[in-house]
């Protein structure tokens, strides 16, 4: 008798909006049911449009020497834009998260600027500056020097697009995790290097990882400022982005979604790197509470 | 409170400047300052001086004239319609991804959640290729919508979906940490004291939800209104109706007029930097009021 009111009185206590058994599984309903629609039958579609006319064929238009021309194009822009935007994006982190100065606030917003630009507004600024009409780009070409239509204009854009990716990963864990320990590190004698190397960069480093991988992916999927500064030169300036745009305006339907499951198959490994990150967080964040409460 | 700000204050960092260099304790200001003031204004700032330049070249008249011009102001309506359509609904079912991850615990919880950012990970042009493909009228999705005497491709229907798919995470990221942050004392008692679940959810749980719903829609609206790969396949791109703004000055750019691509260019930057300036302002409004809490 008594621990069935005591048992009805916790129930009573821990129940919460959309608790009910009807309204919670509607709500699950059309959140799978939209989920599923909107999101996991797009990379369905792109597979089978890519596999269904066989793997033979499917490895015949992999190896079309356009198609391995985008692929090289594509790695080798993603491969010089991934260290620089790194290298920015660390610096920017350390800056904004260990100091405090006047302008922070300002500089956390600029590196914002490429998320609210539209892409091809972005390539259109790179193309005033550096194309042959601009005084950048007058000048270069004096010099003989083309940057436009080629493939330096491709990774300046690629770099533009990208920079934040880096950053906004690594800022609100740098500033939720502090300083004191690099400051323990300045009071024990420790050189500025070897405190980012030693202390820093294992606090940072699952995050850090998950920033490359994002600004790898969003590196080789740039298509609206890459298409405005590329010019579309088949074998030259096609990155896989254009490749598959070009193939799909060319009809040539399976060949693009060959492309593309490329592509779908980089966001894949993107989504699945973000969860393995969260869940190391997770489990070093268990690990440090569990410390704390020995 | 009191503890927490006794703490801050002892932080080096908290220290004003004018106490000079000697008193950071960490080591790197200079470097990374260097660094990052040099990255942004060469890759972010200076780009901004072509247009400007190339703007100066031009007559207010000149610029009016391109900018008013009857295709591209309707340009303007669609996307700038199409945008609110599909960040409104990405409000709604946002919210309702939000709360469903949060709050309840169902198989396939993990896969919903990890493919929420697909969007930010798949490139625009294979969306709007995919996209197009399902909806057009021998499609997977297309052949049942057009019995029902629905067109999705090739209309403004097709940009909106095109614009909700790449911006859909952005809401249920904001939302998220919010409501997983929500203390449960102030819901539990009001619905212990019987009011119904509805009431509670507009007088309880809203109340603390709705800047960061506000925040989600408003980054969704702005990254809708530059959209460009997505949309340009889905849309059919038929002057006057189904073309985006950013597709206009791409048009412009292929007939070498760089003058009147710049001054569309020039509108649209000014709008979406008002957006994102208004969206900080917002935000550190916000979340001052929060931490005032």
């Amino acid at each position: 008798m008594a621990s069935t009111p005591a048992r009805s009185t916790r129930s009573v206590q821990h129940r919460r909006v959309g608790d009910s058994p009807a309204i919670k599984w509607l709500l699950i309903g059309i959140a799978i049911a939209v989920t599923f629609g909107l999101l996991i039958m797009p990379l369905v579609v792109i597979f089978t449009e890519a596999l269904g006319s066989g793997w033979s064929t499917f490895a015949e238009n992999l190896l079309d020497q356009y198609t391995l021309h985008a692929i090289g194009l594509t790695l080798f822009v993603a491969a010089l834009t991934v260290p620089l935007n790194l290298v920015f994006g660390v610096a920017l982190a350390w800056l904004v998260t260990r100091f405090r100065f006047p302008g922070r606030k300002l500089l956390i917003t600029l590196i914002d600027i490429p998320f609210a630009v539209s892409p091809v507004v972005a390539g259109l600024l790179y193309l005033l500056l550096y194309g042959r009409n601009g005084w950048i780009g007058s000048w270069l070409a004096d010099y003989d020097i083309q940057l436009m239509f080629s493939w330096p204009g491709i990774v300046m854009v690629t770099v533009f697009v990208t920079c934040p990716f880096v950053a906004r990963e690594l800022i609100p864990l740098m500033q939720q995790q502090g300083s004191e320990e690099e400051e323990a590190g300045v009071v024990l004698g420790a050189s500025g290097w070897r405190i980012f190397r030693t202390i820093t960069l294992p606090n940072i480093k699952w995050a850090l990882i998950y920033g490359v991988v994002l600004t790898n992916a969003r590196a080789m999927g740039e298509f609206g400022a890459v298409s405005v500064v590329a010019g579309n030169i088949r074998g030259q300036t096609n990155t896989l982005p254009l490749h598959v745009e070009l193939l799909y305006q060319d009809y040539n339907v399976v060949g693009a979604f060959t492309s593309a499951s490329l592509l779908a198959g980089i966001a894949v490994f993107t989504l699945a790197a973000k969860g393995f990150v969260e869940w190391r967080q997770a489990r070093t964040l268990i690990r440090l509470q569990a410390q704390e409460t020995v | 409170m009191p503890t927490a700000n006794q703490a801050n204050a002892v932080k080096p960092q908290r220290w004003p400047l004018t106490t000079g260099r000697s008193k950071r304790v960490l080591p790197g200001f200079g470097l990374s300052l260097g660094i990052s003031l040099f990255f942004i204004s060469l890759v972010l700032l200076l780009p901004l001086t072509g247009l400007v330049i190339e703007m100066s070249a031009m007559t207010l008249s000149e610029f009016w004239f391109v900018i008013t011009d009857p295709r591209v102001v309707a340009s303007y309506k669609v996307t700038a319609l199409a945008a609110l359509a599909a960040s409104l609904f990405n409000g709604a079912f946002g919210l309702l991804l939000a709360w469903v991850l949060v709050r309840y615990e169902f198989p396939g919880k993990r896969l919903i959640d990890a493919v929420v950012d697909l969007p930010f990970a798949l490139p625009t042009a294979v969306a709007g290729i995919t996209l197009a493909t399902l909806f057009a009228a021998n499609g997977w999705y297309g052949q049942f919508l057009i019995k029902l005497g629905i067109e999705v491709a090739f209309t403004p229907v097709g940009i909106v979906v095109a614009m909700a798919f790449t911006s859909l995470p952005f809401v249920v990221r904001t939302v998220q940490p919010v409501l997983e942050e929500l203390a449960p004392e102030d819901e539990e008692a009001a619905v212990s004291l019987g009011a119904s679940d509805a009431h509670v959810f507009r007088r309880v749980i809203f109340p603390a939800l709705w800047p960061a719903l506000v925040t989600g829609v408003a980054l969704s609206f702005t990254r809708s209104l530059g959209e460009f790969g997505a949309v340009i396949f889905i849309a059919g791109n038929m002057p006057y109706i189904s073309e985006v703004t950013s597709l206009m000055i791409f048009i412009r750019l292929q007939e070498y007029d760089y003058a009147a691509a710049s001054a569309i260019a020039s509108v649209v930057l000014m709008a979406s930097l008002a957006l994102l300036f208004a969206i900080t302002v917002w935000q550190a409004r916000y979340l001052k009021r929060l931490e005032g809490r």
